[in-house]
């Protein structure tokens, strides 16, 4: 695997916006897939020990996905998202929000805009997030982070054993 | 208990006020003079805020002036690197995936 791929992070307090861009050692239409497709998506949108599980998903303009991040207790999160724009393996936008398990969406949510561009054999994303208020920022958080510092374990484990390969 | 800083830049009028006084200590006034609504709800705010430990209290005279701890609002960034930590997680998960896809197309 290649270790030279681009990861930017950058968070603009004033306009509400995180723009994440990163580069992946894979060919543009596996990596929409992976974006695009739930079976793909929830294997790998929950930060480990969290798991995700896509409950429906129509990936067309006006579609919807529901799903639930599973906290290592058990705890289900949901969240909906909308579908708003789709140029097949160049860009989609979608309106994202927490919502409880009958569906009903919590507003104000966050608005996703997503790049992808291929260049010899290296696929970039671009997503950019605005979030309405910050406060839904830090629920995003509030979650995660207990998991995130077992996550820490996992990926140095997992970091060691791809080293040693 | 102390109060969380995510509590008080939650609220848009705390956020606001936050911004008025990182330009300068205000009395709590001079504050209130921007905002349509009670001094008392001000004075609610500005407790909160300095629960948080985000704004401290200068006595000048009679007067209390309120200003910013610009190094509490480095908290928000620490958090923000959380934030960025997730991603990064979620990233390498899926380097693993278009890998592992790619080895079965082989």
């Amino acid at each position: 695997m290649k270790n030279d791929l681009l990861f930017d992070f950058i968070v603009d307090k004033l306009a509400k916006t995180v723009t994440i861009t990163r580069e992946f050692d894979a060919k543009l239409s596996l990596v929409w897939d992976a974006f695009t497709k739930a079976e793909l998506l929830d294997q790998w949108l929950a930060p480990k020990p969290w798991t995700s599980k896509t409950k429906y998903m129509h990936f067309k303009v006006g579609g919807k996905r529901f799903y639930a991040m599973i906290s290592p207790e058990g705890i289900e999160r949901w969240g909906i998202q909308e579908y708003t724009s789709i140029t097949p393996k160049t860009n989609f936008k979608m309106y994202n929000a927490f919502a409880d398990k009958d569906e009903n969406p919590e507003l104000p949510g966050s608005e996703w805009d997503h790049y992808f561009s291929e260049q010899n054999g290296t696929t970039k994303v671009n997503i950019s997030i605005y979030n309405e208020s910050l406060e839904r920022l830090e629920r995003i958080l509030d979650g995660f982070t207990q998991g995130m510092k077992m996550s820490l374990n996992n990926l140095e484990n997992l970091l060691a054993t791809l080293s040693k390969k | 208990m102390r109060r969380d800083i995510f509590q008080a830049i939650a609220d848009p009028t705390r956020r606001a006020i936050i911004a008025l006084i990182a330009v300068h200590a205000m009395t709590p006034n001079a504050i209130a003079e921007n905002f349509h609504t009670t001094r008392q709800a001000v004075s609610r705010h500005l407790r909160i805020l300095t629960e948080c430990e985000l704004v401290k209290q200068e006595f000048q005279g009679r007067e209390i002036y309120y200003s910013l701890e610009i190094d509490k609002m480095k908290e928000i960034d620490n958090w923000l690197k959380q934030y960025r930590k997730i991603w990064e997680t979620r990233f390498i998960q899926l380097d693993q995936i278009l890998l592992a896809n790619k080895k079965k197309k082989k």
